[in-house]
């Protein structure tokens, strides 16, 4: 390894490269795009991750939407297209039976008339309860989401959603502390929270579940649960398991598929991350063909290379470099081009990362969020582009001590 | 010095061989100046570059400074190369992308030597054959006359025991051959052993000592 520090090894690299600049910049293209097409792909995947991720950061993803419909079967002496809707017990049951289940939120939710001063408009208004904030996290831009002491005390309390605030305020008017009515019955805002344009179905007004309960006289029922399983359980047998609860506590055929609508967010999103993985998948698999093509290249290259030097390694012979010298020689130029296109590839990758960062990057409905590829992967590439160098390298350097001197000093 | 007996050197082309050297025995003493005269296709050059140690006999001995010169590894006839010989050929074969200095200092860098060593040491061969001043030149922008100086030096750089040329003045005009083949001639005064392969009689006739080789045996042996 002593070569390596020797000055002279790197005098003759120099030499040898910079007086062929033009063969030696060729020789590096191949694999500087090859780096740069990989920097860039698995940048560009990882940024589409990255957005999709925040689209569905603020809500948990392991979880189904399950609603009451009306059966399609009869069963037990009931007829069907009996309508089935869920209680507060079924939550209770659910809670306490199903296996794998980290919250289940019940939610109640109708169309109200809401006004304020002259302003007015028909929006959906939703009872909720605190926990709803843990399943699907409410960007808040004031105040504070529904709390268990609203609940308790069945307060009029309201929290808005950016677009009514827009629909019922005056632009720049504090909200919070402010009253609107909804079916006539006054309420006090204490929160506006962003909308988030991927965050499953749609409320504009969240209200305490319990209020909600006593204004619209729901009594036990409910609207609708979202249920969230634990992260080591699959979402799609809890689905199953919940549905067959219900269809056991509520008298339908067990093979009753119209009682219960559901959707399933998890398996969405599975599909979406699927999709994900499968263009990582594509990213490396083009990247490293089009690095190992450009390695390949500068193999081809150094070939030719050594050909056209022929005349100039047997004149180095017969003035006594031995064939390893030789070979350490031509390997050497290998890996140094592999390595510095390599360079240049994971820099101007790092550009384009940057542009696609400051040009998509930007603003809540950016493609790319923070594209990026991570250090590690930067490693394993000129990891693997010293190796291929070298093994390229060989193929040359066997060619030009495999001619003998004689041979090659012949050759005019 | 040389010890070469009853060496045979053939080559194949396609299904027969051409029988190139038919047993030739040759001594040379120290500080001998020998021509090596022969028509093309007389073994010349063959022999050239079997005492070279870039080509190997079939059979017989040849003997360098005491070591039998036989079956050797690349790696050996590297070093013997670089430790015993020095080159000078017809074409100069100076590395075209390095400056003169850089070219006689080439067989130092495969001795071993350190850099500076090596500067020093090539910056002395060069003014011994009168080209101080053309150091940092490219071969393309010295003569030829020059060039094959810039060769010489690069040939005594490595202080070989005894220089091979191979038709030195063959690429040179008449005037220049005889500058050259002075200043062979004057190395040859200090001391040094020299093999110079030629087809011109003149060039011959300013060596010591003239082999004449025809169909691979030497015809004529002669001193000057």
């Amino acid at each position: 390894m002593k070569f390596l520090f020797d000055r002279d090894t790197w005098q003759e690299l120099y030499d040898s490269l910079s007086k062929n600049k033009l063969r030696s910049i060729l020789t590096m293209v191949g694999v500087w795009w090859g780096i740069l097409l990989l920097i860039g792909l698995l940048g560009s995947a990882r940024g589409i991750e990255n957005s999709f991720n925040r689209l569905f950061g603020d809500f948990a993803t392991n979880s189904v939407f399950i609603w009451g419909q009306s059966t399609g079967k009869p069963f037990k002496g009931f007829q069907e297209g009996r309508r089935v809707r869920l209680t507060l017990t079924d939550v209770k049951k659910i809670e306490e039976n199903v296996e794998g289940i980290e919250f289940v939120v019940p939610r109640n939710q109708n169309r109200s008339l809401v006004v304020r001063k002259l302003l007015s408009g028909t929006f959906n208004v939703s009872g909720d309860y605190p926990l709803l904030d843990k399943v699907e996290k409410k960007k808040l831009i004031h105040g504070r989401f529904i709390n268990q002491n609203d609940i308790n005390e069945n307060k009029k309390t309201v929290v808005i959603s950016e677009d009514i605030y827009k629909q019922l305020f005056e632009k720049d008017e504090d909200a919070i502390e402010e009253y609107i009515r909804i079916n006539n019955i006054n309420f006090q805002v204490i929160g506006i929270f962003e909308v988030n344009p991927f965050g499953g179905p749609s409320t504009d007004i969240h209200i305490p579940f319990t209020t909600f309960q006593q204004i619209y006289n729901q009594g036990e029922k409910i609207g609708w649960m979202m249920i969230t399983g634990k992260p080591e359980f699959d979402i799609k047998q809890i689905e199953l398991d919940t549905k067959l609860l219900l269809k056991n506590m509520h008298r339908i055929h067990p093979k009753d598929k119209r009682a219960f609508g559901s959707f399933n967010l998890g398996k969405e999103f599975a599909k979406m991350t699927g999709f994900l993985t499968g263009m990582q998948f594509l990213t490396w698999f083009v990247g490293i063909a089009t690095l190992i093509a450009g390695v390949f290249a500068i193999g081809n290259i150094l070939l030719i290379t050594v050909k056209e030097r022929t005349k100039e390694i047997g004149v180095r012979r017969a003035l006594g470099a031995t064939p390893f010298e030789i070979k350490r020689q031509i390997v050497i130029e290998a890996v140094f081009l592999t390595l510095l296109a390599g360079f240049l590839g994971i820099i101007s990758g790092g550009w384009i990362l940057i542009a696609m960062d400051k040009f998509l990057g930007q603003g809540d409905d950016a493609i790319f969020v923070n594209a990026s590829v991570s250090i590690s992967i930067v490693l394993i590439a000129i990891v693997i582009l010293v190796i291929l160098g070298t093994l390229i390298g060989l193929i040359p350097a066997n060619k030009a001590t495999s001619v003998k001197p004689i041979e090659a000093l012949r050759e005019e | 010095m040389l010890k070469i007996n009853n060496l045979h050197k053939s080559y194949a082309i396609g299904d027969s061989s051409l029988h190139v050297l038919k047993g030739i025995n040759l001594d040379i003493e120290d500080g001998e100046m020998v021509a090596i005269m022969g028509s093309s296709g007389s073994g010349k050059s063959t022999l050239l570059n079997i005492i070279g140690m870039l080509d190997e006999a079939d059979s017989g001995d040849y003997i360098l400074d005491g070591l039998p010169i036989k079956n050797l590894t690349e790696k050996k006839a590297a070093v013997y190369r670089n430790k015993f010989l020095g080159f000078i050929f017809q074409s100069f074969n100076l590395i075209n992308y390095k400056n003169a200095l850089e070219n006689v200092a080439l067989p130092l860098y495969y001795q071993g030597f350190k850099r500076k060593e090596r500067q020093e040491k090539a910056m002395f061969y060069l003014e011994k054959v009168g080209l101080t001043d053309w150091a940092h030149h490219l071969p393309k922008e010295l003569s030829g006359g020059q060039n094959q100086r810039v060769a010489i030096a690069r040939a005594l750089a490595a202080n070989p025991k005894l220089l091979l040329a191979d038709e030195p003045t063959g690429a040179l005009d008449t005037t220049i051959s005889y500058e050259i083949m002075e200043f062979l001639q004057q190395l040859n005064d200090e001391g040094k052993t020299l093999l110079i392969v030629t087809h011109e009689e003149d060039i011959a006739n300013m060596c010591k000592r003239i082999v004449r080789l025809r169909d691979g045996v030497i015809m004529e042996d002669t001193f000057v």
